[in-house]
């Protein structure tokens, strides 16, 4: 095990020297948190209580998701676009000559980058959001354990669908399209676009039953105390959806390696 | 033992091709019955031109690829079925990919390498310390690995490829793109290696210098067929790769008459005759010397390149 921690820590430091990248990421989301308490502001004035969040919940939505979005990989993360280029160009047997699991060395890439993001710039938008705005915050020790677990459940949850898009190359040959449409129902069904809770029917029931929903909805509503069913509901939720990616994940890795044509010489 | 024992082996491929709505599926056999043994120690120089079947062989000797058909057991496993196991055991280098972190420092790349294999601390630090003075890594170690020149970066591979200890180490075109002094260094480290540590060494490549300096073994593959297999000395012995006797007469004459032998080129007194491995050179001399006005000559043996080209071009019978 102790070559998947030291690859996660290596990956880690890899994106603690993207100084200015992380820099401008987060003065990018903290500009779209703007633009966006713009328009929620507007919609929960005409429509107070839409989707059972008030309006402090809906702008505390906005500075979370602009601060998580990267962590979590919404749209797509630099690890897994980097598996998917390597299936692509056939680099990826350079991974497969290694004495490790193929999704478990990309799980502990993807995890090192996630958390350097997380600690590091997922907090940052918030912050000049609260300075503005009335926002939410959890209190109790038990909230704040829940929120972290959520959040890294979330992460674990994209990891499993960004991988399957990645792999996916070696049986299309050119993954990118896979990416553009994982990219669409990544940003609709995370809640990106709008959270869930807004949607009305079986088209809000729906979208809030897909993984999607368990990358990012799902930890912000811990945050916010809004799940339908609880929290215990919620965790389990992320939880099935891992099982089932990492399971796909794994039986995907195997047919890739026992069938398919490493591409390229 | 054999430390690898290829018995039949093939790989074929289905490639689709599209014209238009209409698709037609046509098997490829990349590696078409191959079947070779090499014994622990060996330094194998396996060549052939492009799209011969090299990297698909070492793919499948890997356990990367699986054979379509025959049978191979590489220190005493079938790769495909072991395949993590067998990695700890093999190394592979490849000229035009890197196997180290690209933003990291190329000794972070080490320290991850030392837990991947499992490689005990102790004979991590020595092999670290070996390579680094052979292979001249000290003042790189600290440098992020992007930053690094193609030589620098593919003496930190050979490196990265071997501080396991690794039983067998597969280098494909380690010396693609590396300059003369470059090249040299690396020939010398790895005949170094493979004396000291017994290492088998399975070497493709274009460069044919590379096979001159480093292989007691040459294996010739093309259209997935072994065309040949056995020492550089059999092989320029066993082609009839035509010689070349170059005369310097007094003066400039029209194409001169040696039965045996044809004129290819003149250059003024200086006229270029090719002559079969066949025919003795001697009599040929004395030929020309009787009738022609013979200042100087020298006779040149086909080179190890015109010996491959030639057994390159004729349509192979398995």
């Amino acid at each position: 095990m102790g070559v998947y921690w030291a690859i996660g820590v290596r990956s880690f430091r890899r994106f603690s020297t993207y100084r200015i990248a992380t820099a401008s990421g987060a003065f990018t989301n903290t500009v779209f948190g703007f633009i966006l308490c713009g328009i929620y502001l507007t919609l929960w004035h005409e429509r107070p209580g839409l989707g059972g969040y008030d309006v402090s919940d809906a702008l505390t939505f906005v500075w979370l998701q602009q601060g998580l979005l990267m962590p979590i990989g919404i749209f797509g993360a630099t690890t897994t676009v980097e598996l998917g280029e390597r299936v692509r160009s056939g680099e990826i047997a350079v991974d497969l000559y290694r004495p490790t699991h193929l999704m478990l060395w990309w799980l502990s890439v993807d995890l090192g980058r996630a958390m350097f993001q997380l600690i590091v710039r997922g907090g940052a938008p918030l912050l000049v959001g609260a300075f503005v705005f009335d926002l939410k915050f959890p209190s109790g020790a038990l909230t704040w354990l829940a929120i972290a677990l959520g959040l890294v459940l979330g992460i674990l949850v994209s990891f499993g669908l960004r991988y399957l898009v990645a792999l996916s190359g070696f049986w299309i040959t050119d993954s990118r399209g896979t990416e553009h449409l994982a990219l669409v129902l990544s940003l609709f069904f995370s809640g990106t676009v709008l959270p869930l809770v807004v949607f009305p029917g079986w088209i809000g029931d729906f979208a809030r039953a897909t993984p999607w929903a368990a990358t990012l909805q799902v930890p912000i509503d811990i945050w916010l105390g809004r799940n339908p069913g609880g929290v215990g509901a919620a965790l389990l939720f992320q939880l099935g959806w891992i099982v089932v990616l990492l399971l796909i994940g794994q039986l995907a890795t195997s047919f890739a390696t026992l069938k398919v044509v490493i591409q390229g010489g | 033992m054999a430390v690898i024992e290829l018995s039949n082996v093939s790989r074929a491929f289905t490639v689709t091709s599209r014209t238009g709505f209409r698709r037609t599926r046509r098997e490829v056999r990349a590696v078409d019955g191959l079947s070779f043994t090499v014994e622990p120690g060996e330094v194998v120089g396996y060549i052939g031109p492009n799209g011969a079947g090299k990297s698909t062989t070492i793919k499948m000797l890997t356990g990367i690829l699986v054979p379509t058909g025959g049978s191979i057991r590489v220190a005493g496993v079938d790769p495909s079925r072991n395949r993590l196991k067998l990695a700890k055991r093999i190394g592979v280098v490849f000229g035009q990919r890197t196997t180290l972190w690209w933003d990291l420092p190329l000794k972070d790349s080490f320290a991850v390498l030392q837990k991947m294999y499992d490689v005990p601390r102790a004979r991590h630090r020595e092999n670290l310390a070996t390579f680094v003075e052979l292979l001249d890594l000290g003042d790189l170690l600290d440098v992020p690995v992007r930053q690094l020149s193609l030589g620098q970066r593919m003496r930190g591979d050979i490196a990265a490829a071997l501080l396991h200890d690794p039983e067998i180490v597969y280098l494909d075109e380690p010396t693609i793109g590396l300059d003369v002094i470059s090249k040299a260094r690396l020939r010398e480290f790895l005949a170094q290696v493979n004396a000291e540590r017994r290492t088998t060494i399975i070497l493709t490549t274009h460069d044919l210098d590379d096979i001159e300096a480093l292989c007691s073994r040459v294996m010739i593959i093309d259209h997935g067929h072994q065309i040949f297999d056995g020492t550089l000395a059999h092989l320029r012995a066993s082609q009839s790769a035509p010689r070349t006797l170059v005369v310097d007469l007094a003066t400039s004459l029209p194409p001169i008459e040696v039965p045996g032998a044809t004129v290819t080129k003149v250059n003024g007194p200086r006229q270029h005759l090719t002559f079969p491995t066949t025919t003795k050179a001697a009599p040929l001399l004395a030929e020309i010397a009787a009738n022609y006005p013979l200042v100087d000559l020298s006779v040149a043996e086909p080179t190890i390149e015109s010996v491959i080209t030639q057994l390159y071009t004729p349509t192979p019978t398995s």
